[in-house]
């Protein structure tokens, strides 16, 4: 029973809004490029899914106008352009480098350097050994020695 | 206490130090959440410092308000506000009343009615009172796009130059009036 509730309540999101034949347009190559371009572009209103995935009015508005734009001839790159000068750099679901998004790019490279760093330095203690004894520990080691 | 020692005490405590500065800054998230100085959620307006977009809109029929033209949003002469609503829409009915107090103290506030059907956006008025100088319908929701629109109620004010200068996504409450658009008024006044 509680499969099938699951079922039912996946069922909706695995059908998807993309596959809706009324919206979709009649040409092949300008639905497939109208897809692609898409699925770059956030749905504002549920923020994780990009507006070919979302059910929400919004982006069922946005998609229409992305297939509009598509077959009025304009190329991906205007399209994109055209929505990011109303909503900004969240509407790309792949955000562009400036240097307000620098550091959320650079983050891999940066912990990756880190995490190296990290092994190098211990791998380079592991070769040198163990340091030599202290006048203090030397003097200890003797009296315990002396003790047994 | 040789150098090791003190290295392997700062090691025990380190994760919970780190622990303790996200706990705080957890804390400082939901703190800012309550007092309205942080929103997740809140994602600023791409049009903030650029010329407003022009709207040619149908009026709507039935509630005897011209609709507005495009220099109404080009050069406005003074600040003015652009308000998208719906009588569909509840948080509207909840901002409602400080419309009609703008309008009351004289500010020009231009309507967008979004995705609407014109008798129920006559009757809303009827019932609620009438705050807009003019109004437009967006039928097809195509004007909101243009503004960079989320959801209704959105409320953008354009300075006298039809500069956007501040947008509110959300119903207005009396704080948001007071805390934020009487400044701005008084300043693009």
């Amino acid at each position: 029973m509680r499969r099938l509730i699951l079922a039912l309540v996946l069922l909706p999101s695995l059908a998807g809004a993309v596959g809706r034949p009324s919206e979709m347009l009649p040409d092949p190559a300008a639905e497939a490029r109208a897809q692609s371009i898409g699925r770059e572009l956030r749905c504002m209103v549920c923020q994780n899914q990009s507006i070919e995935d979302s059910e929400a009015d919004l982006a069922r508005d946005l998609r229409r106008l992305v297939r509009e734009r598509v077959v009025a001839g304009d190329s991906d790159g205007a399209v994109v352009e055209w929505l990011h000068a109303r909503y900004g750099d969240f509407v790309l679901l792949r955000p562009p480098f400036n240097w307000v998004t620098a550091p959320l790019w650079a983050m891999p490279v940066i912990v990756l350097g880190l995490g190296g760093l990290a092994v190098w330095r211990m791998r380079r203690r592991a070769a040198a050994g163990p340091a030599p004894l202290s006048d203090e520990e030397r003097a200890r080691l003797s009296a315990l020695e002396r003790e047994s | 206490m040789s150098a090791g020692t003190v290295r392997r005490r700062a090691l025990v405590w380190a994760p919970l130090g780190l622990m303790a500065a996200g706990g705080a800054g957890f804390w400082a998230m939901l703190r800012g959440m309550r007092d309205g100085s942080y929103d997740p959620r809140g994602v600023p307006s791409a049009l903030i410092g650029r010329a407003a977009p022009g709207l040619a809109l149908p009026p709507v029929e039935g509630t005897g308000l011209p609709p507005f033209p495009p220099e109404a949003l080009l050069s406005p002469g003074g600040p003015v506000l652009v308000n998208f609503w719906a009588s569909w829409c509840v948080p509207c009915v909840v901002e409602h009343p400080q419309l009609m107090a703008l309008r009351r103290r004289g500010v020009r506030i231009l309507g967008v009615n979004y995705k609407d059907k014109p008798a129920d956006a006559a009757r809303f008025l009827e019932r609620h009172g009438n705050p807009f100088q003019a109004l437009g319908a967006d039928a097809e929701g195509r004007g909101g796009i243009e503004y960079g629109l989320y959801g209704v109620p959105e409320t953008y004010l354009l300075d006298r130059e039809g500069v956007v200068r501040w947008r509110w996504a959300g119903p207005m409450t009396p704080d948001t009036v007071s805390a934020e658009l009487d400044v701005l008024l008084r300043r693009h006044a």
